[in-house]
């Protein structure tokens, strides 16, 4: 059980707020991803949640309990670091095994859990080794592998794979995913890439400056952003916006459109532009179009179109598609 | 050219450091030499060096006359015990002002070793009149107490120094697992700062070791160290040169032991993989 509920909580730093007051529930045995820029306060949250950090405002429950005046030890919580934090002047089986030592568990349990988790993240081998034996992944691994063997009520992720090189991060986060859905163990994942927060989450917290601008499945957030903020930072490549003449004709102040969502031709109607930068990906070609009024938009194109720089190119965007913001940002219906 | 230069810049160096090195332990040598001669070789002028009759009856006489080793258990009682009261005390304080320091933690880091400038003869009334009064005058007990104090704030510096460095992360991590704060400092913070605990171990050892104001003023005999043991061979009876020196020699022989044995400990890098 880690059903999580966020009430009103609050955090301020001297004169600064950093978190406003965000309510949130988490399902038991959910995965949320708490995503955004830097700076917006989704690691704070993360480490309130954890004890690592006292509130200033608010409560905190986890299954029901009140945990905001508990200190970290007692949550019943356990915590994965982007800096992987292993204790260096212990073995891979004593990183593992120091929870349960903390809790009092038997030796004999403690070996037998150990090699249970080491078994399931490959690291029998390296049992023995200390941490700086080890290579990233590996350290990553006995970093998971400390927060499994607790059986916590929650794990929570603070950016853990963004020291990782780009391969090694794709192979973990499966790894990560399949691992949580087969524990059924709630999380809550913090990262500042989208692609992992589309790729991993049952449920993606979009924050900004501390507030939840919007909670959904990946899905819903891609489908139907409730704000420019969310629009712009959900997508890869993100979200084009218009003003001007090309958002009057749609009636409203500004309009999205993602470049999946374009066509782009040699001729025809549209929007008349030039071809200011073609990437060349193979499966796809982004084309970022310089529109004499609209700036630089990107499309991506399925396959090769054999659009070079300078050439002059027709965009028809997918009327279904458009997405309308008024003046605050907001999402104006379709 | 190049190369040569950089030949006859070495030998300079070498030259410079072999010379800083040999006139800073000339005196040294001189004291274990002078402590075998007998008391008329050491006054001679000129100086003899190596060419006398070597003799070990300093170290008989000294050993007879004020039991050297009665001195040398308290020098390593009031030391050794003063290190660990202190080590005891700093290392919470440190662990406190490196992780969880208030706005307040500069100013109190400050104000400690700003007592360190105060001159100790400035409080001996004092104290000596509360130690009189209390009972604690020529007990080990009472310098224990004594050393310990004068010498935590360089202690909790030097901790606060090195825990300051030890990365907060792993830390909470220990936090996470469950530890509360006195396991999180015994079974994390102290291993990860083992070098650093045992050069501030080592160097206040050597501090309280050669400590002689307060040894020298508030002892007679039962709590004396080897310090007093020392000043005894300098004054009433006129110099005894080679007698001090051979009191000085084994004054300083278990610190220097204890030096040279634990010169590895104190270059061992133990956080090597613990981040990143």
């Amino acid at each position: 059980m880690g059903k999580i509920q966020l009430q009103g909580v609050r955090k301020v730093f001297g004169q600064v707020t950093v978190i406003p007051g965000v309510d949130l529930t988490v399902d038991d045995g959910s995965f949320v991803v708490f995503v955004g820029p830097s700076g917006c306060g989704k690691s704070t949250l993360l480490r309130l949640i954890a004890g690592l950090e006292d509130v200033s405002g608010g409560h905190i429950f986890i299954d029901g309990r009140d945990v905001a005046g508990l200190p970290a030890a007692q949550r019943g919580l356990s915590m994965v670091f982007q800096s992987y934090a292993l204790y260096p002047h212990m073995t891979v089986r004593g990183n593992i095994g120091f929870g349960l030592k903390m809790a009092g568990t038997p030796k004999a349990e403690i070996a037998r859990k150990v090699e249970a988790a080491a078994a399931t993240l490959n690291l029998t081998p390296y049992l023995e080794r200390k941490p700086g034996q080890l290579s990233g992944g590996q350290r990553q691994r006995v970093a998971i592998g400390r927060a499994i063997v607790r059986e916590p009520k929650a794990f929570l992720f603070d950016e853990p794979l963004s020291n990782l090189d780009a391969a090694l991060r794709v192979q973990m986060r499966l790894e990560i995913s399949r691992l949580q859905k087969d524990l059924g163990t709630t999380a809550i994942y913090v990262t500042h890439d989208q692609v992992e927060a589309m790729t991993m989450a049952d449920r993606i917290v979009v924050l900004n400056q501390g507030n939840v601008e919007q909670v959904g499945s990946p899905i819903e957030l891609y489908e139907r952003p409730n704000s420019l903020f969310v629009a712009g930072f959900i997508g890869s490549p993100q979200m084009n916006f218009l003003k001007g003449a090309y958002a009057a004709a749609h009636g409203a102040p500004t309009i999205g459109v993602r470049p999946e969502h374009m066509r782009a031709a040699r001729g025809g109607e549209g929007w008349k532009g030039v071809v200011a930068v073609a990437e060349h990906l193979g499966s796809d070609t982004f084309l970022h179009v310089d529109l004499a009024e609209g700036g630089i938009v990107t499309a991506r194109v399925i396959g090769e179109l054999g659009l070079s720089a300078g050439d002059a190119v027709v965009l028809s965007p997918d009327p279904a598609r458009i997405y309308r913001f008024d003046a605050d940002g907001k999402a104006v219906a379709k | 050219m190049a190369r040569e230069h950089t030949k006859t810049y070495r030998a300079g160096i070498s030259v410079i450091a072999w010379a800083a090195s040999l006139t800073l332990f000339f005196p040294i040598l001189w004291m274990v030499v002078t402590s075998f001669k007998s008391e008329l070789d050491a006054f001679a002028s000129p100086p003899v060096f190596l060419f006398f009759d070597w003799t070990l009856e300093n170290y008989h006489i000294v050993q007879t006359r004020s039991d050297y080793f009665r001195h040398a258990s308290n020098s390593v009682i009031l030391s050794c015990g003063s290190t660990l009261l202190a080590l005891l005390i700093a290392i919470p304080a440190a662990w406190a002002m490196a992780f969880a320091p208030s706005k307040r933690t500069k100013d109190t880091l400050l104000w400690m070793l700003s007592t360190k400038m105060m001159p100790p003869v400035g409080v001996l009334v004092p104290i000596y009149l509360l130690y009189r009064d209390t009972g604690l005058l020529d007990s080990r007990m009472g310098l224990v107490a004594l050393l310990c104090l004068g010498n935590l704030p360089i202690v909790i510096w030097m901790l606060f120094t090195y825990f300051k460095e030890i990365p907060k992360d792993i830390l909470e991590a220990a936090r996470m697992d469950g530890a509360t704060t006195l396991k999180e400092i015994v079974y994390v913070l102290a291993p990860m700062a083992l070098p650093g605990i045992a050069s501030t171990l080592l160097l206040n050892v050597i501090l309280a070791w050669n400590e002689a104001f307060w040894t020298l003023n508030l002892t007679t005999s039962k709590a004396a160290p080897l310090t007093v043991f020392i000043a005894a061979y300098s004054s009433p009876e006129g110099l005894f040169w080679a007698k001090l020196s051979a009191a000085s020699t084994l004054a300083i022989a278990p610190i220097l032991v204890i030096g040279w044995l634990s010169q590895r400990q104190l270059v061992r890098g133990l956080t090597f993989g613990a981040v990143k």
